[in-house]
């Protein structure tokens, strides 16, 4: 076992009869992970697996070398911000995350440090003499992720960690992820918001009725579905010109004009040879191309490519 | 200290302040607060003079006594430690809460230890506090001499046996009912089954009547308050356990089913009934 990984060897989990997860084989490394799938397709159970909450019907997992039957070692290796919309009653943001941290065994002011940095982390330090009940949906996730990381964990698992947060409150969560993520933690996000998760995940699991579909970084993923022509967008100066010299060849699929006349969006089902000819074309008619990019290997279309319909909610 | 004392320390005092004097458990205050009521409009009506009836001090032992066995033994006591002690697993699993105990690195049987330390606190506040009060308000009208029956006649130690009972039926119901919640979705089923057990105890034939915790407890009471009739021909006897067994037994009774709580706790997982 490699000790900066979270490993899953043939891992399954049944609710009675009912699948959770299917023969998961994963090795998650560091930096940002995203678990994509619909909702049922065992995201959750994932995540519940390698926090220990749950133990797999069959298989074995190995958090950075630890066991998840031992919570003494995993919980201070491990901080989750579950789905649930809940907390105990009658703490105030300050006492739920404080209270928590005094079960570590930390002295008070230890206890007393960690939760002001969490609080400040997540800008709930004015707020934090409330009660969390009395929190809106968007202060309640952010206590909640304050949490969960008050301990100072190596690998954050973030169940939906988006959902009830405003667009500047989302764009700062996404900027502590991505912070997190480069500084060598393990970072599991699952989220329904694919694009904004895209732009900060190292590595994508994609996950279909309990089973993994795809895993690994989003560009190699996109690359194996073969069946699935690639699109590219080009911007250049004349694109109508660099469609017609396209067409004259079998690469394309398909070619768009972009609307602003200054780019075409083309679908091959060979990108290899698409790129050569491309070469070819622009030293032969001296086109002037500004950019060459792949405009489909983003989690939004591999997620609908593979496991099919709308993945993102907004 | 160690760290597994400073954990059940930060489970303790968690613990108490989002439970104790918490407005769920209004009603296991009544259950306590009820029978001081009664025993201070005791106190009233005889002080006031409205009761032509003149008790002696024994006879309000004796009604005290009634009110210990009756009230307190069977309804008060055993219905609060439901109440406490089978919501400290269960409550939080309806509340969907207990994952956060679950993701700090406390052993499962530290986590039992520390709800079980915090529900005892709370119930020995209430029921003994209850108990003893009760037990001072209830003579409190005959003046001097009640307080010297308490200081210098049998008073303290009647008093002291039955805070030492209801110190021990929290010890034991409250292992009781832990364990409970942690095994049922509905602790009322076993807390109903339990409390049918206790009751047709004085019925039961003697082997049967010792797999209960109160034969031991009734044995530890100072005044016996015999089964009224047409009930009482159907009370088969047994020999009264001796304190040195009782008390020791029932101990361990309680350690037993924590050690079992808590070993059973390990293997609990997260689920919420979803």
């Amino acid at each position: 076992m490699t000790h900066n990984l979270i490993t899953f060897a043939n891992v399954s989990r049944f609710y009675g009869e009912v699948l959770g997860v299917n023969k998961v084989s994963l090795s998650i490394p560091p930096g940002v992970t995203s678990l994509v799938g619909p909702n049922g397709s065992g995201k959750t159970t994932l995540m519940n697996l390698m926090t220990g909450l749950i133990r797999p019907t069959d298989g074995s997992i190995d958090v950075l070398g630890i066991a998840t039957e031992d919570p003494s070692h995993l919980c201070r290796t491990v901080g989750y911000c579950a789905q649930f919309d809940t907390y105990p009653k009658g703490l105030s943001g300050y006492q739920f995350i404080y209270s928590y941290l005094r079960v570590f065994g930390w002295t008070h002011e230890e206890c007393d440090r960690r939760t002001m940095a969490a609080l400040e982390a997540v800008g709930l330090v004015d707020a934090r003499n409330r009660p969390v009940a009395a929190y809106s949906k968007g202060m309640r996730q952010r206590a909640k992720l304050a949490q969960a990381t008050a301990h100072d964990p190596q690998i954050i698992i973030l169940d939906e960690p988006l959902n009830g947060l405003d667009p500047l409150a989302r764009a700062e969560a996404i900027a502590l992820f991505e912070k997190w993520g480069k500084a060598g933690r393990h970072v599991i996000v699952s989220s329904h918001i694919l694009h904004e998760v895209d732009r900060i995940s190292d590595q994508v699991i994609l996950l279909s009725q309990g089973y993994v579909v795809a895993e690994g970084q989003i560009q190699s993923v996109r690359g194996e579905v073969k069946d699935q022509p690639m699109q590219i967008l080009v911007r250049c100066d004349r694109p109508s010109q660099l469609a017609a010299q396209l067409f004259q060849s079998n690469h394309l699929v398909e070619a768009k004009l972009h609307t602003d006349g200054h780019g075409l969006l083309l679908r091959t089902l060979d990108a290899d040879g698409f790129y050569l000819l491309l070469n070819k074309i622009v030293i032969e008619s001296g086109l002037v191309v500004e950019s060459v990019a792949p405009a489909d290997d983003d989690v939004n279309s591999v997620y609908q490519y593979l496991i099919g319909g709308e993945g993102s909610t907004i | 200290m160690n760290l597994w004392m400073r954990q059940i320390g930060g489970v303790l005092r968690l613990e108490l302040k989002k439970t104790f004097l918490s407005r769920r458990g209004w009603w296991v205050y009544f259950l306590a607060l009820g029978p001081m009521v009664l025993t201070f409009g005791h106190w009233f009506i005889e002080a006031s003079g409205l009761d032509k009836s003149h008790h002696s001090i024994g006879e309000d032992t004796l009604i005290f006594a009634g009110l210990f066995h009756f009230y307190y033994l069977r309804l008060g006591i055993f219905f609060g430690c439901v109440g406490i002690f089978s919501n400290l697993f269960r409550g939080e699993m309806l509340e969907k809460t207990l994952h956060y105990y679950y993701l700090t690195p406390l052993r499962r049987e530290l986590l039992v230890a520390g709800k079980y330390l915090a529900g005892l606190a709370t119930a020995l506040v209430l029921f003994v506090g209850s108990t003893a009060i009760g037990f001072l308000a209830v003579g409190r009208h005959f003046g001097a001499s009640y307080t010297d029956y308490i200081l210098h006649g049998p008073g303290l130690s009647q008093l002291g046996s039955y805070v030492l009972v209801a110190t021990l039926a929290c010890i034991g119901y409250g292992a009781v009912f832990l364990m409970s919640g942690i095994f049922f979705r509905n602790p009322m089923i076993p807390a109903a089954v339990v409390m049918v057990w206790e009751n047709i105890n004085p019925f039961l034939p003697t082997v049967l009547k010792k797999i209960s915790v109160i034969f031991y407890l009734k044995n530890l009471c100072p005044v016996e308050i015999p089964i009224p009739p047409p009930f009482n021909v159907m009370v088969i006897d047994a020999e009264p356990t001796p304190f040195w067994i009782a008390v020791p037994g029932l101990l361990a009774l309680a350690v037993i089913l924590l050690i079992y709580s808590g070993l059973s706790a390990r293997h609990t997982e997260i689920s919420y009934g979803e």
